[in-house]
């Protein structure tokens, strides 16, 4: 694991690639978020939607591209986290989940986050401030 | 189209953040961590208890903002921020509650679409703001001529 104190601007986290996206993760998801917009659990629906198939929830991926902060529980916490959803996430992409020091200030360190599917195209980015205790 | 909605609230709501929600969302997320799930992890860390991720604030109640009446298809999600002033703690309750913070309408190459910002928010019983948050909502033209017959 990294040592976030010793990370420089411009160096990555691990990064964590997925396994292929599955209707189940996508039920469960909806079961525990509350979220039962049937775009993302039921083809019809999504069809109806104007959509080639089912899409992941947004709030899915972004929940999975938090988890690169996981480990760093007693270093810090997550006071900012910002996203913008780019691109639908389809059943059987596989989703990589990236995280890059930008800038370190004092106890702040700030991070460029993104999702990227199997071609390389970004799903949801944003940004991370980390407030190291 | 939602002008005269901004700044209405929703009444707040108690929630609690519970363990076995904690758990079935971390799972859901494929993020199933110790300081989210085993209890002397949380006893040993320094929140003396186990903690939540960022994103869990999805499952709480925000109650009802009663003026504001939404489709429940075609909605597009832009934008999610959040903003902690520390992690949320498995067990403890907090006060929360929507509102409208802005809107306004723009002209993009798939026509007039709206842009509808809400923030759900959460506070302990004493008043102490935990978490804040921002969704970013696109309502497209499509869903705005339905919306107005």
């Amino acid at each position: 694991m990294t040592n976030l104190a010793e990370l420089q601007v411009g160096e990555p986290l691990e990064s964590i690639e997925l396994d292929p996206v599955s209707r189940l993760d996508l039920i469960k998801y909806a079961g525990a978020s509350g979220d039962y917009n049937p775009i993302h659990t039921i083809d019809e629906e999504a069809q109806k939607a104007g959509l080639p198939g089912i899409i992941a929830h947004g709030m899915w991926t972004m929940g999975n591209l938090a988890k690169l902060f996981t480990p760093y529980y007693e270093a810090g916490f997550i006071q900012d986290y910002s996203i913008r959803f780019k691109g639908m996430v389809f059943l059987n992409d596989v989703i990589t989940l990236n995280a890059e020091l930008k800038e370190k200030e004092d106890q702040t360190l700030k991070f460029d986050v993104k999702a990227v599917n199997q071609n390389g195209n970004e799903v949801i980015k944003g940004q991370v401030v980390y407030t190291q205790y | 189209m939602f002008t005269e909605q901004i700044g209405k609230r929703s009444e707040k709501v108690k929630n609690t953040v519970e363990r076995g929600a904690v758990k079935k969302f971390a799972e859901s997320i494929g993020d199933m961590h110790p300081i989210y799930l085993d209890e002397e992890t949380g006893a040993k860390s320094r929140y003396g208890r186990n903690i939540a991720p960022p994103t869990f604030p999805r499952v709480f109640d925000y109650g009802v903002i009663d003026e504001l009446k939404l489709p429940n298809k075609g909605l597009i999600h832009g934008e999610q921020l959040y903003h902690y002033e520390r992690p949320l703690l498995v067990g403890e309750e907090l006060l929360c509650y929507s509102e409208v913070e802005d809107y306004y309408e723009r002209t993009g190459s798939s026509g007039k679409m709206g842009i509808l910002v809400l923030s759900s928010n959460g506070e302990d019983l004493n008043g102490n703001t935990i978490f804040t948050s921002r969704q970013v909502v696109i309502i497209t033209e499509a869903v705005r001529k339905g919306l107005t017959v």
